[in-house]
């Protein structure tokens, strides 16, 4: 038991309004955690607190009364016993009287009442004299928000708890309902009056109950809700949104059939208004009433429905029928969202009320109208856009009746589709195919645009139905419904009247035609049910149809992506709905055709078309998909080897297309699919058996480097796209290829045979060459995991390859480097390595390469080789120059390699380019001098070797396509990049401040790579140090054209880093030096980009504080004079609006 | 038939002489579209209402005269009433825009349009007088007014 002293401290500190709220809060909890531990009860709570709550000052009674209503609200689940919970309630029903003290009295009632049965729950009587108290004494309107609130968070909760308890209060309570919701406006509020009237009509179902009485004025307080017009501010109230709202108000508008008579005219009323929302909500609200009021009492107002229903679909569809192959396929809704909640309350009607809703539609004059016209236009384009809008809302009307049952389809069948026949001049009786007399004139009269679109509309509604209902369509097959009949009579006319659509198209006419044909004979095609409906001759029909303009009308484009849009169609509706009987007709006519495209020699279509038909039928389904990978394979082998043995150079075009194909959409499809990888692992071991068995390899220089990159490309993504038990066939193979075949041994080898075997240009054949390329491509291509076999020879021989200049070996070996396992953990043979190993004979190679003592050792070295006088010194050196180049490509792509895993030792692949950047760049002069100049410490090299190590940092840093990136599996260290510029700038801004100001172009070339290439938030958090480097960068860089892209990206780095708040400040220090930058900018001359960003970047500093940049304003204004006479027109507006910006801070006016 | 979309500028030499090739080339599809020195004023508020100078029909494309070679621009404006009070605010708004946005080498020529207001000359000689200008520019207020319907053209 606790301290009665303790208790009445809490009391008292709860009680007195002087305290702070969070003292309040806690005497609160202390409290309710006394009688939660059972150290007090309830009794003597309130006995100790009886003082406070008779008290008859009404603010300490009040609170009083609020610290009772708060501790029941936090005993919620403690059980109590009913005694008490009886007389504690009976104390707050009195307590409603009191309306100085209300809320702690609303407050606790709401508590007990929400009591679970499991604690002890308020009786039906209890809770039928709080209802009756609460009729009695509250005027719920005359009070404050957040007592509203409560008390109609009470009436919710009585209403909803003791349904039968109050029930029996029958008119009292409508009426003291009615009465309190009256003219409520905050929104919290709303969301629950509305909910009170939902509930209150559900208590009592029975029209002859006490609410008939009322509903009229029940309604009239809900109806002056409708629309909702909700003008809250956006930031307060975010909990309620007038969605919230306008669907509480609809579930109140629909929850009583009692308030159909003044419901229904109130909403059609509000349909015929200009205000979308309106409508919108209109529609929304008689779609739910409809649902709930029942088919009898919609019945008197189906008319009146119609008509404003009719209105709206006509005014809010488009106008504009799509006629791209996009919308060939897709379940065509509209746009217009008032139209599609119009149309799917439609439909709705017409299920509810057949008879009478059909009755309507048929009997309409706007749509017997629109039949009556169709005639008078031939042409689509002819149709005057009302008119258009007309047809198509009429299309869409009868598109939902149709759709809606079996026996709405049956009548518009029997009304519609007969009339349409006729005016297209169809009849049964043509379906035997014969000539007729007057064939012109049917033809003529069959191309009728609008009335081949209707019979679209009619016949895809029908399939839907079909295809959404096919139990039911099994079940009632043996009956003879009208449409199956009329269907099935007209089908082979209808096919030919699309047909002629088509041929009519050829007259110069528009897409129109084209379209409508191709959707009906689409539509047609695609029918469920086998052969019942639409019989196999017609089946086929249209598809040799098809194919026929695939293989003919290329040069329709359109023409031609419609029917092979509708092609695919077909064949996923085939894949999808399992249409066995179907299936062998598609494979025959379609993909067997499609096919042979990819054979016959002669240039009918254009290669690029044949080979889209070809991918997208695959796309269209697996089986179909199988098929086609076969033939495009076994395309590819035949004209491989046509290039192999011949080198004939159609083949190697054709299989340059072939396997682009191959690479850009059989392959992403493949990846997408299952169970495709066999495929793949079976294309790449093929294409290896097929340069195993080429003994004589014939393949001209002039077109091989073509064939190669796509081939290269396609083993790339085919090896990528394999597990990793795959890969190690494939690279198990391959390597026994390549071991067989390659001339040069893999055999350790010492540096300066290495080195000789470098200068042994081109000895190797060809075939050599596309063995090793696809061995790097694999290469490439394989998972972390999978094992390569004699890793420290393989990286051997890609080294020496890459030394003759071939990047792709140098991108295997950076590839390698980045998979390779750091430790060795299978059992480990000689000739595996690890990466430690790996790179040590790389690092060895290169650092001997670029020793100067060894250098000149090379020299005489390659005076040896080419020891005949024919070959004198100046070509050494060149040679000399051209290794280095290639070294330093071939590192940079390791170093990549090694960055991308996070390996220090990418550090000691840096620090050569470092090493030759800092060079004199005086080399190549002559030897002589070259030797005086050995005494120095600096390496020697040539200028172009200086450029590629300095763009070797491109590499190092930027994205790569072809190798090193997630999609073939390589290594990615989080945030590379931003640790790789953190360590380099520091280096690069050092070394720039060494060296003397002639050699430090290369140094700026190199820095500009790393910036550019860093993300923009990197730079931003550095941006103080990055700027002088950057500003000379740009200065450096802007005197050659040739470095205008590289330029260009720094440029927009610059202009990043001044577009951000945090850079503007990092700037403002060193604007004026900027700001001469950005203003010698303005007149590159090779780049209009550059001049119009630097003019932005004007504007942007423009932004920076007053004092920096006052003193710059003569300066730049003079130089933003200039650029108003720019040549281009970008530039020119930028610069008006940079002058206005620098003007209006110099002194508004002209004169400066 | 698809539509050929030219784009060229009134600075281009003899638009009719251009026009004439062009269509003589691709038929009746020819649309010229002229990116002019109207881009430039277009957007200027009129000091009294909320709409632009464009939409009020203050200025159209046939009034202003351009000759790049001779670096001559002439813009004839006319006010909606012929007691407009604010003719000379806008001209000052056009001249101003005009200074602003044009290289130096352009001699501007701001009148009214003949008949379409009483004191025709008189704003002519106020417009075209730099003197006037430069001091009508030094007054706060009617700067501020001019920044005022200036600002939407920078937009």
């Amino acid at each position: 038991m606790a301290e009665p002293s303790q208790l009445s401290q809490y009391i008292e500190s709860f009680v007195d309004s002087s305290r702070s709220p969070t003292q309040q809060a806690a005497s609160l909890e202390a409290i309710a955690s006394l009688l939660k531990n059972k150290q007090l009860t309830i009794e003597t709570l309130v006995r100790e607190m009886e003082g406070y709550l008779t008290t008859v000052d009404n603010i300490i009674r009040a609170r009083g009364i609020i610290l009772l209503g708060e501790i029941l609200v936090r005993l919620a689940s403690k059980p109590l016993d009913d005694a008490t919970i009886h007389s504690l309630i009976g104390f707050f029903t009195d307590r409603l009287a009191d309306w100085r003290a209300l809320r702690g009295a609303l407050v606790g009632c709401l508590a007990l009442m929400r009591r679970k049965s499991s604690g002890g729950m308020v009786s039906g009587s209890d809770a039928k004299a709080v209802a009756e108290s609460y009729l009695q004494n509250l005027q719920v309107q005359s009070l404050g928000q957040y007592e509203r609130k409560l008390s109609f968070e009470l009436m919710e909760c009585l209403l909803e708890r003791y349904p039968n308890a109050v029930a029996s209060l029958g008119d009292t309570l409508i009426y003291g309902i009615c009465e309190s919701v009256d003219g409520e406006k905050d929104p919290h509020c709303l969301m629950l009056t509305f909910h009170i009237i939902e509930v209150l009509s559900r208590l009592f179902p029975d029209p002859s109950d006490a609410l008939a009485g009322f509903a009229h004025e029940l309604f009239e307080i809900l109806g002056c809700y409708f629309p909702i017009h909700f003008t809250h501010q956006k930031d307060e109230d975010m909990t309620i949104k007038r969605d919230d709202l306008a669907r509480a108000l609809m579930l109140a508008f629909s929850s009583t059939p009692l308030f159909e008579p003044y419901a229904i005219p109130l909403l059609l009323e509000k349909l015929s208004s200009s205000l979308p929302s309106a409508k919108l909500d209109s529609l929304r609200y008689l779609t739910d009433c409809t649902m709930k009021y029942g088919a009898d009492r919609m019945a008197k107002h189906i008319e009146a429905i119609w008509s404003s229903l009719k209105e709206a679909i006509f005014t809010s569809l488009d106008s504009v029928l799509l006629f791209t192959p996009e919308s060939l396929g897709g379940p065509d809704l509209p746009k217009n969202e008032i139209a599609a909640e119009a149309l799917s309350l439609l439909q709705k009607l017409i299920v509810q009320n057949t008879k009478l809703f059909l009755d309507l539609i048929v009997g309409d004059e706007d749509i017997s109208m629109i039949f009556n016209t169709i005639s008078n236009y031939k042409n689509y384009h002819e149709i005057p856009l009302e008119r258009k809008q007309r047809l198509n809302a009429v299309g869409r009307i009868l598109f939902t009746t149709a759709k809606a049952s079996q026996v709405s389809c049956s009548r518009v069948f029997e009304c519609f589709f007969s009339r349409l026949m006729d005016i297209l001049g169809l009849s049964a009786r043509n379906s035997s195919g014969q000539p007729y007399f007057d064939e012109s004139i049917l033809i003529s009269k069959r191309c009728n645009h609008g009335a081949l679109y209707l019979s679209i509309e009619i016949l895809s509604a029908c399939r839907d139905m079909i295809a959404s209902s096919e139990t039911i369509l099994a079940a009632t097959s043996h009956t003879e419904e009208t449409w199956k009949y009329l269907l099935q009579s007209f089908s082979p006319a209808l096919t030919m009247g699309f047909c002629s659509a088509f041929s009519c198209s050829s007259e110069g006419t528009h897409d129109a035609a084209t379209y409508i044909g191709v959707k009906g004979l689409l539509i047609l095609a695609t029918f469920p049910g086998g052969y019942s409906l639409i019989s196999k001759t017609v089946f086929e029909k249209i598809l040799v149809t098809f194919v026929s303009i695939i293989n003919e009308e290329y040069s329709k484009r359109l023409s031609w992506k419609l029917a092979l849009k509708a092609l695919v169609e077909i064949g996923s509706f085939l894949e999808r709905y399992h249409e066995s009987e179907k299936e062998p007709s598609y494979m025959d006519i379609v993909v067997e055709k499609i096919l042979s495209l990819a054979f016959v020699g002669d240039f009918g279509i254009p290669f690029p078309l044949r080979l889209e038909a070809l991918s997208d039928i695959g796309t269209s389904g697996r089986s179909y998909m199988l098929k086609v990978v076969q033939g495009l394979e076994e395309a590819i082998y035949a004209n491989l080897y046509e290039v192999y043995v011949h080198g004939s150079t159609n083949s190697a075009e054709i299989v340059t297309h072939l396997l682009k194909c191959y690479s850009d959409k059989v392959i992403p499809w493949i990846r997408c699919e299952k169970g495709f990888e066999e495929v793949l692992l079976q294309f790449a071991i093929n294409i290896w058996n097929q340069i195993e068995n080429s003994t004589h390899f014939n393949a001209s220089q002039t077109n091989k480097k073509g064939v190669l990159d796509v081939m290269m490309k396609a083993m790339k993504l085919a090896v990528a796209n394999c597990s990793e038990e795959k890969q190690n066939i494939i690279v198990q193979k391959s390597y026994n290829i390549l071991s067989s075949s390659i001339s040069f041994p893999l055999e350790e080898l010492l540096l300066q045979e290495r080195f000789q075997i470098a200068q042994e240009v081109d000895n190797s054949s060809s075939r050599d060459e596309w063995v090793l390329s696809h061995f790097a491509a694999v290469t490439i291509a394989i998972h972390p995991q999978t094992h390569i076999p004699n890793t420290r020879s393989i990286v051997s021989l890609f080294m020496t390859t890459l030394l003759k200049g071939n990047v792709v070996a140098a991108q295997a070996l950076g590839s390698m480097v980045n998979k390779l396992d750091l430790k060795s953990t299978r059992g480990q043979t000689s000739s595996d390595c690890t990466l430690e190993e790996a790179m040590d004979i790389i690092l060895n190679l290169s650092l001997w390469i670029f020793d100067k003592n060894s250098s000149s050792s090379i020299q005489s070295k390659m005076i040896s080789v080419h020891d005949t006088g024919l070959n004198d010194l100046s070509n050494g050196v060149e040679n000399c120059t051209s290794l280095q180049i290639h070294a330093i490509l071939g590192l940079a792509w390791i170093g990549k390699g090694l960055l991308m895993r996070g390996h220090e030792k990418v550090n000691d692949i840096t620090m050569i380019f470092l090493r030759c950047l800092q060079s004199s760049g005086r080399a190549g002069i002559s030897h002589e001098e070259k030797s005086i100049s050995e005494n120095n410490y600096k390496l020697d090299l040539h200028s172009s070797v200086m450029k590629t190590a300095a763009d070797a940092f491109q590499i190092l840093m930027g994205d790569c396509e072809q190798c090193l990136n997630r999609e073939f599996h390589a290594i990615i260290r989080p945030l590379y990049k931003q640790r790789f510029f953190s360590a380099i700038m520091p280096v690069l801004q050092s070394l720039v401040m060494k060296l003397e100001p002639l050699s430090r172009s290369f140094l700026f070339r190199a820095s500009a790579h790393v910036i550019i290439d860093t993300p923009l938030i990197v730079v931003l958090s550095d941006t103080k140090k990055i700027i002088p480097l950057l500003l000379d960068g740009l200065s450096a860089l802007s005197n050659d054209v040739v470095d205008k892209d590289v330029l260009y990206g720094l440029l927009l780095v610059l202009s990043g880093i001044l577009m951000d708040k945090n850079g503007q400040e990092a700037v403002s220090d060193s604007a004026h030096t900027v700001v001469n930058c950005l203003v010698d900018l303005t007149r590159y001359p090779h780049m209009t980009l550059v001049r119009e960003t630097a003019m932005q970047c004007l504007i942007a500093i423009s932004g920076l504080s007053h004092a920096r940049i006052y003193p710059m304003r003569t300066q730049v204004l003079q130089a933003v004079i200039k650029a108003l006479d720019d040549p281009k027109r970008a530039v020119r507006c930028e610069a008006v609006r940079c002058r206005q910006a620098w003007a209006s801070i110099a002194s508004r006016s002209l004169h400066f | 038939m698809q539509l050929i979309v030219i784009v060229l500028c009134k600075e281009s030499p003899s638009i009719e002489l251009m026009l004439s090739i062009f269509t003589s080339y691709y038929g009746e599809q020819v649309v010229l579209i002229f990116l002019t020195f109207l881009n430039h004023i277009r957007d200027i508020k009129d000091p009294e209402h909320p709409y632009s100078l464009e939409e009020l029909k203050v200025i159209t494309e046939d009034a202003i005269e351009v000759d790049n070679e001779r670096s001559y621009v002439r813009v004839t404006f006319t006010p909606t009433v012929e007691h407009c009070s604010m003719a000379t605010v806008i001209g000052l708004c056009l001249r101003v825009k005009l200074m602003r946005s044009l290289p130096s080498r352009y001699k501007m020529d701001i009148r009214v349009a003949p008949g379409s207001h009483a004191t025709e000359a008189a704003v002519n000689k106020q417009l075209n007088d730099k003197e006037r200008v430069a001091a009508a520019l030094e007054n706060p207020n009617l700067l501020d007014m001019v920044d005022e319907c200036l600002a939407p053209s920078y937009a």
